[in-house]
């Protein structure tokens, strides 16, 4: 270290002229960059910047030019130079091209130019991107990691439009548009048995005006037989000119696709997240250098924000070297300590699983009381009545995180398993709660008061079940909507307003509210799978979710910007999308398990609907198959059977053997790898250590000559007790690296 | 600022487009904002590290000095920014430019000493600038000791006790935040 502070005092200013210098290991790596972005430029543009080396078309003469043309101005822009030097580079390529005859030139000056025309294009593209300008201030204001949350929305805002353009595209448009396109709609007859009796519930006469604010906010009424409800689909075929569509038929494929589309996408999306926490959990031992290296978030430019950044980077560090002390003091904990922890791990888990089991068993009465209680009292009554299952999963999914945080506190764990954990529980609550309002309306559809049961399903308390479930999953949506504004405006606001202008103590105690990440896209991830769930029976909720995340992203920056502070114990970017994606796939695969099982088990209602004349609606896709020429048929059934089956499993199987197996084996070679790494780095030392010792030996005979100048400069590079001749060298280096 | 007189020429903008990562619109407005630190207007002309400093991007970055002198190219260093090492700086940190280029300047800018490598010293300097440098936010010895080892013992793959360039590189390639936190936004 010494060698380097006298090298920075000295000022001797030249290059490394010896060949054997320019050997040493440790030069080369200085050199590095200049040597890489020589050698591999070819090799680099094609995948860090693709969409510019994508020009290179099949002739052999265009491709070579292309290469070099955009080969150098790749160059000229990936080197760390000064605008002076990159200039003087670029008017030496020109020079370079002014020598190429006709059509050559000409061919550079071509792809130059649309080069520049794609590029203004792209950038012209690019300001159409939905919410830029916003995702832009809050990134610049408070860093990338709550960038993340709002990327995240504007995902699932993509996301709910590609699903509305699905239904709307193949299920609303045609019945939407056949009348005025001479088509013919049939539509599914009623034979008069008790199961297709279908009362009408629009209100008849003269009627109160608040009633149509209680159908609007709880679908039913007028809204029950609209575009938005599953009833109101009670069409069997179009008939256009020459070709009937099958409704029903596309209504259920659209649900098939809607729901392997998001899986899809959001896979995609989670791919390169996957992958990056794969490389996280083998390298255990980057944390340090991540946190010092990549620690500070360049992006920030608040004041408050960059603060609080500082103070979570401390926190960080110091926790994370007090986590090494703690694996120690667990390691120590005696046999007594041990028991006493358990212990009061196993008890409070089961006063967790309490806590659940008490709201389950609430929502579950309230379904209940909600779907039985008929009486028109009042209409405050009737709409909280009506409401009472949303009100209640809200307010269990606000109070139970309170009591998890509090909990956390005593059962001990570190500080990033308790962060994580608590999540977990919070995503369990949110999305079990769903799932327990479905069973509680499903035990009721499916209840029959006497053991008859003509038509399957309880048809005289729901005609439509289907509507009915549209209608529940219509309201927790509007109610979720109305909460977020709510909270919004009637919670952040008074609180930021008290604890700035009251400067008592309690007031400072309570702070201002956090932004915390985890809860916001608990939130949202909620609301998406409610809209999963809720899309086979409404088929219009994409539409409408796409509208409230349009509007609670604009609710979420002003309430960021204006009420709320960001948390003090922050997200990272990259694990934490990593982790949205996650929560987002329990949160479908949750909303396929009711979907399938409505569709393939439950007999759909006889009274509305597609599918009225189907057992199941399942049905609709045996019935097509075997309606359809006998060679598909044929592939559809081989498709079907267990032969396909069995052998389709067995090749996935085999595949997936083979990839584990090439990951182990990379995982060797790296190690391999690593282990030579340090060895050669041994060895260097090693030698340089013999050339001191020759080195000294030389000197006692005193033999000045050439070959002992580099012995001088090589040894003092690592051995600080040398002459100037250490200085020079390491000076030299330094030089070349700082201004290459 | 803004006026007819201070437009940037159609040619300069499209060779600083070539010779940067940045777009149009990006140079226009960072010609617009540089502008409006100048008193003189002329392109040549420098601009005082003080008065960079006073710009909101780089006012609450605790690296706000180190990256003025490293994309100085004033002689002697003083850290005063002419338009083109503005540019140079915004190219570097824009959104499209490469990790190689990125880690490259930020090997340069948390190489506090300028020697071509990063010790133990630098380490120090790095972690105080991130924390805060008073006393209450900065790490005690024995902990920046351990600290510095840690991260010494991770990256340092040769052994030789310091970080050099590659062996920099090789460390922020693996690590995904770098790429999207590494960045200015005008």
């Amino acid at each position: 270290m010494d060698s380097i502070d006298l090298v920075f005092f000295s000022d001797h200013k030249g290059r490394p002229s010896n060949p054997l210098l320019d050997q040493l290991p440790s030069y080369q790596s200085l050199l590095y960059h200049k040597k890489q972005s020589l050698s591999s430029s070819t090799k680099r543009r094609g995948s860090v910047r693709g969409h510019f080396g994508s020009l290179t078309s099949g002739k052999w003469i265009s491709a070579k030019m292309d290469e070099r043309s955009s080969s150098s101005q790749q160059l000229i822009r990936e080197q760390p130079k000064t605008m002076e030097e990159k200039r003087r580079a670029k008017e030496q390529h020109v020079a370079q091209d002014q020598d190429l005859h006709g059509w050559i030139h000409w061919h550079v000056h071509a792809c130059r130019i649309f080069k520049r025309v794609k590029v203004d294009s792209l950038e012209v593209l690019s300001a159409l991107v939905l919410f830029r300008g916003d995702i832009r201030v809050i990134e610049g204001m408070f860093g990338t990691g709550i960038l993340s949350y709002f990327s995240f929305l504007r995902f699932l805002v993509l996301l709910n439009f590609v699903m509305f353009l699905l239904m709307f595209g193949f299920v609303i448009f045609p019945i939407a548009v056949a009348p005025h396109a001479s088509g013919n709609i049939t539509y599914s007859q009623a034979d008069g048995s008790e199961c297709t009796d279908y009362p009408s519930s629009s209100r008849r006469g003269l009627v109160v005006f608040h009633q149509y604010i209680t159908d609007l906010l709880s679908g039913t009424g007028f809204l029950e037989q609209t575009y938005l409800f599953y009833g109101y689909y009670k069409v069997e075929a179009i008939n256009f000119h020459k070709c009937t569509y099958n409704i029903p038929l596309a209504y259920l494929l659209v649900t098939i696709a809607y729901l392997f589309l998001s899986l899809i996408w959001i896979v995609k999306r989670s791919a390169v997240g996957f992958k990056r926490s794969l490389i996280q959990d083998e390298d255990r031992f980057q944390s340090f250098c991540n946190k010092v290296f990549a620690g500070w978030d360049f992006c920030i430019t608040n004041e408050n924000a960059a603060r609080l950044k500082r103070r979570s980077l401390l926190y960080e560090l110091k926790t994370d070297l007090e986590e090494e002390r703690i694996k120690q003091k667990i390691a120590e904990r005696t046999r007594y300590e041990k028991f006493r922890i358990y212990i009061l791990r196993i008890v409070l888990n089961l006063f967790v699983i309490a806590v659940l089991a008490g709201c389950f068993y609430s929502i579950y009465r309230a379904t209940i009381y909600s779907a039985q209680n008929e009486q028109k009292t009042n209409f405050i009554l009737d709409l909280i009545i009506e409401y009472l299952p949303s009100i209640v999963i809200t307010l269990g999914n606000f109070i139970t995180p309170l009591i998890f945080s509090v909990i956390i506190q005593f059962e001990d764990y570190s500080a990033a398993f308790e962060i994580r954990f608590t999540l977990m529980r919070c995503v369990f609550m949110r999305l079990a709660s769903i799932a327990v309002l479905l069973l509680s309306l499903w035990s009721q559809i499916t209840s029959c008061s006497i053991d008859d049961c003509p038509c399957g399903y309880n048809h005289k308390l729901y005609p439509c079940w289907e509507s009915r479930v549209g209608q529940e999953m219509y309201k927790l949506m509007i109610f979720d909507f109305l909460i977020i504004g709510a909270v919004t405006v009637f919670v952040e606001f008074p609180r930021k307003i008290i604890v700035n202008h009251f400067n008592c103590g309690l007031a400072k105690l309570w702070g201002q509210q956090e932004f915390s990440i985890p809860q916001n896209v608990l939130e949202i991830v909620y609301g998406q799978t409610i809209c999963w769930i809720g899309t086979f029976y409404c088929p219009l909720l994409p539409a409408i979710t796409t509208i409230k995340y349009c509007i609670v992203f604009y609710i979420k920056k002003v309430s960021l910007t204006n009420n709320c502070r960001p948390a003090t114990r922050p997200f990272r970017a990259s694990s934490s999308n990593f982790f949205f994606l996650v929560v987002l796939l329990i949160g479908l695969a949750l909303a396929c398990i009711p979907v399938t099982v409505s569709i393939a088990q439950i007999s759909c209602s006889q009274a509305c609907g597609p599918f009225t004349n189907y057992t199941t609606s399942w049905e609709v896709i045996p019935h097509t198959v075997s309606q359809i020429p006998h060679g598909l048929r044929a592939l559809f059934y081989a498709l079907s059977s267990e032969a396909f089956a069995v052998s389709f499993f067995v090749v996935t199987c085999l595949a997936m053997f083979y990839i584990i197996a090439l990951a182990g084996a990379h995982k060797r070679v790296i190690s391999q790898l690593r282990e030579q790494l340090a060895m050669e780095g041994r060895d260097k030392h090693f030698l340089i250590q013999k050339l001191c010792q020759a080195q000294k030996s030389a000197r006692c005979r005193d033999m000045p000559s050439k070959s002992l100048m580099v012995r001088e400069q090589t040894s003092s590079y690592i051995n600080p007790n040398h002459d100037h001749a250490g200085m020079f060298l390491a000076q030299s280096g330094a030089d070349t690296a700082t201004h290459v | 600022m803004g006026g007819a007189a201070s437009q940037l020429p159609k040619e300069m903008v499209s060779e600083y487009q070539e010779l940067t990562f940045l777009t149009k619109q990006e140079i226009l407005l960072a010609h617009k904002r540089f502008s409006e630190l100048q008193d003189r207007d002329s392109l040549s002309s420098r601009v005082p590290m003080e008065k960079i400093l006073t710009m909101p991007e780089l006012k609450s970055n605790p690296f706000r000095r180190r990256i003025c002198h490293v994309f100085s190219t004033s002689e002697p260093n003083d850290g005063s920014l002419t338009f083109e090492d503005f540019l140079d700086l915004l190219s570097a940190f824009s959104d499209s430019a490469t990790l190689e280029i990125k880690s490259h300047y930020a090997f340069r800018i948390f190489d506090f000493d300028d020697d071509g490598t990063l010790d133990a010293g630098d380490l120090e300097k790095l972690v105080n600038c991130l924390t805060g440098d008073t006393d209450e936010t900065r790490l005690n010895p024995e902990e920046m000791r351990q600290l510095i080892k840690n991260i010494l013992e991770e990256s340092d793959i040769d052994k030789d006790g310091t970080v050099n360039l590659s062996e920099f590189q090789h460390v922020i390639s693996r690590s995904p935040d770098f790429v999207s936190s590494f960045k200015i936004v005008l």
